[in-house]
């Protein structure tokens, strides 16, 4: 038993630090989010010859063939460096979902270009009535056809393909189709727009194996605990930085034990995200029998910890932690919008109920 | 990374669960309800009985009579007693913080001579730290040892030191060089509990019991052949035992807590709450679930830390979060169990409508000592700041 990183997972991590921080360090993070749909077409070159595109799907379908830990550690290294645009809709959320529901021949159609970093794509999940979950969509197709709306869709208008999530099944359909259209959703963060989507009469293709939907959205909300642990490592590190640098009374502001207390804190929460985030992906990955269990502690410890930690590291900063120049209210802008998405703490806390409180035998004596 | 079970580590549990299953005493739960005085004499059977079959200290290494078990072996061994309702092993402190430190610091003669007897329970040990005005700040202790002939003669007080009054030794923090700045006078000695000029008076906690107690050294000789490492290197020694009890503690206290969080949830399928079974209460869905998620949480800490130290070699300042998470889940996790059972979760042990004959009042007001002992949570905090993320000592 070994919770440690292997070799090659920890130089994938480590170089995954030095790609994102050389590519996409803050200044192009600040350009990006300044634009319509927050991607950029360089980057996403560099980030498919990394193999990041297909890092967890298999060789035959052009991806790198890798496992969930290793996606996790990419996300997690994506998301310390903020990185924006559609690499968490395209990889972790329709990569997987596509990777769990569609046929040979639809991965090879639909998810090998998403490996080669060809396409891009998402998955519309929200309605304004169902929230995350998939059996409670309204929206439905018929004869090949879906009309309906969707909320909150990420990164639709860099997306060649969006995944529908609708009542009956999932649907592809193609960017521009006929009846589709996207109106953007002026939201909190800025470095991962989100988008209202309609559809009226649209063309859509049945993924092949939709009682598999659970699985995908596990694998992608896995993928984003470990994005939202990358973000509170970079808050965290970015508070200790200034906590050990910013003079009051004549004393670094870090010898003061309430500072400390709240440095502590957050390393503590940020490591606890961390174990939860790794066991998630590699429970999804050995199929073990928690891992659904381990997914919704992993979502909704992170959600939590996500913006307790952005309050802290705000917090030390003091006056400067709430400037627009300081680079922190975009980590608590993305944390903010993670937390809910894919389900915040409560909705996690309330279907791990199900699995942990509601499937143990009642005690015969009564108390 | 791999959390399936290796080879190794699937033989070593099998044999254990085998063991386990035809030598586990069936009388167990009915002495869990008397008082710590009472079952000591059950709970040292029960420890030479695992002595006997090598499962007393598994990390230790073999030659002192372990079995040399990695660091996941040992997570292995009490999750596998958790599992099967063992009761504790006596000599607790002797095994988990004492010992290690002897293995780690002792001359071959100390070893020969203490490790056996740990082991087998036929000598209890405790750990003289804690005085009255050195708490958190530890090297601020002030009893004294004085070199005299083959002696040294040792002379001041310990508070707060668990078992005191039935341990046979005393792993002792003195100070041996009143100049030196205060990390560097300290010494440990190995100090036999029943030499003339102990006096140990018991304390009364807030449960009723009396774990702790004081101890009074006057003029008590120990041999100079019973100091614990080097003279005046006794902080490194000291520290060496309070990274045991902060980094492996942990591994045996989530036996303790998955069993709580479990017999929780089947309770909370009878206990009522605003005219249904508690456990279809929203809000306490929510605490349950959450607290749920913490105790897993807290064995995935665990078990990722232990991955470390196997790699590094040694438990580091990290064990402060080991201590400062499990410490407040404790404290959560038994006001949430206050919340499902409503008063009766109030009502003590010899009280018939007591639910589980009293352990979540008892567990309640325990809970409390949790963020004080081994390390307060402020001290840990601390040391996290300063010793993990390298801010300027605060203290």
């Amino acid at each position: 038993m070994d919770f440690g990183l292997s070799d090659s997972q920890q130089s994938l991590k480590d170089n995954a630090r030095k790609f994102f921080s050389t590519h996409c360090p803050m200044t192009e993070v600040r350009r990006l989010a300044d634009t319509d749909s927050a991607h950029d077409t360089a980057l996403w070159a560099k980030m498919a010859e990394q193999g990041y595109t297909g890092i967890c799907f298999s060789e035959e379908h052009d991806g790198a063939g890798l496992g969930l830990v290793e996606l996790a550690l990419i996300l997690e290294e994506a998301g310390r460096a903020l990185v924006p645009g559609p690499f968490f809709s395209t990889v972790a959320l329709a990569g997987a979902l596509l990777d769990a529901t569609a046929s040979d021949a639809q991965k090879k159609k639909y998810l090998a270009p998403i490996c080669r970093g060809q396409a891009r794509s998402t998955v519309a999940l929200y309605e304004s009535e169902s929230a995350w979950n998939p059996a409670e969509s309204r929206i439905a197709a018929e004869n090949g056809r879906i009309t309906g709306e969707k909320l909150f869709v990420p990164d639709t208008a860099a997306a060649s393909t969006i995944l529908v999530v609708a009542r009956n099944s999932v649907f592809v359909v193609e960017a521009g189709a006929p009846g589709m259209s996207i109106t953007p959703m002026l939201s909190m963060d800025l470095t991962r727009k989100v988008y209202a989507v309609t559809f009226a009469n649209t063309p859509a293709e049945k993924l092949a194996r939709p009682e598999n939907i659970a699985r995908g959205l596990d694998c992608a909300t896995a993928a984003l605990a470990a994005e939202m642990t990358g973000g509170m490592q970079r808050t965290l590190e970015s508070a200790v930085q200034y906590a050990k640098t910013r003079k009051q009374f004549g004393k670094i502001i870090g010898s003061f034990q309430s500072v400390q207390n709240l440095c502590a804190d957050m390393l503590l929460e940020t490591e606890s995200s961390r174990s939860a985030a790794y066991y998630a992906a590699w429970a999804l990955q050995e199929n073990a029998p928690d891992a659904a269990a381990a997914v919704s502690i992993a979502k909704l410890y992170a959600s939590d910890a996500c913006r307790t930690v952005g309050n802290r590291g705000i917090q030390i900063h003091g006056g400067m932690g709430f400037t627009w120049e300081n680079d922190l209210h975009l980590y608590y802008r993305r944390a903010k919008a993670c937390e809910t998405t894919l389900g915040d703490a409560s909705w996690h806390r309330e279907r791990l109920a199900r699995m942990a409180v509601d499937t143990v035998a009642v005690p015969p004596a009564g108390v | 990374m791999d959390l399936k079970l290796t080879e190794g580590e699937l033989r070593f549990r099998n044999e254990l669960r085998a063991w386990l299953e035809s030598n586990l005493p069936s009388d167990w739960p009915a002495w869990r309800e008397k008082s710590l005085d009472d079952s000591y004499s059950y709970l040292r059977a029960w420890q030479l009985k695992l002595y006997d079959a090598r499962w007393a200290a598994v990390c230790w290494p073999a030659e002192y009579g372990g079995r040399g078990a990695t660091l996941m072996e040992q997570a292995i061994f009490w999750e596998e007693l958790a599992r099967a309702g063992a009761p504790p092993m006596a000599n607790s402190l002797g095994l988990g913080l004492i010992g290690p430190t002897i293995v780690a610091f002792g001359t071959p003669a100390q070893k020969l001579r203490y490790l056996p007897k740990i082991l087998s329970a036929e000598e209890i040990w405790c750990q003289g730290f804690s005085e009255p005005d050195a708490g958190s700040d530890l090297a601020g202790l002030k009893t004294e040892a004085r070199l005299d002939g083959p002696d040294y003669i040792v002379n001041g007080q310990k508070v707060w030191t668990s078992y005191a009054w039935l341990a046979d030794w005393c792993e002792l923090v003195v100070r041996t060089d009143p100049q030196a700045p205060k990390h560097k006078g300290l010494t440990v000695l190995l100090v036999n509990m029943k030499s003339p000029g102990i006096e140990v008076r018991r304390l009364r906690q807030m449960t009723g019991e009396s774990e702790f107690s004081e101890i009074f050294f006057t003029n008590v000789r120990v041999p100079a052949e019973n100091v614990l490492g080097q003279v005046n290197d006794g902080w490194n020694v000291a520290v060496s035992t309070l990274m045991h009890e902060r980094g492996s503690y942990g591994a045996r206290l989530y036996l303790l807590f998955k069993r709580s969080i479990d017999r929780l949830i089947e309770l909370s399928h009878s206990a009522r709450k605003n005219g249904q079974p508690a456990s279809r209460d929203p809000l306490l869905r929510q605490k349950l679930a959450q607290c749920y998620a913490e105790v897993e949480i807290m064995r995935l800490n665990q078990l990722r830390a232990f991955s470390r130290i196997s790699a590094t070699g040694v438990p580091g300042p990290e064990g402060s979060l080991q201590k400062l998470f499990w410490s407040e889940l404790n404290q959560r996790l038994q006001q949430i169990a206050q919340e499902i059972l409503g008063p009766a979760g109030q009502l003590l042990a010899g009280d018939p409508r007591a639910i589980d004959h009293g352990i979540w009042s008892y567990g309640y007001l325990r809970s409390r000592g949790n963020t004080i002992e081994a390390g307060t949570s402020e001290i840990q905090r601390s040391i996290i700041g300063h010793y993990v993320l390298g801010l300027p000592r605060s203290y």
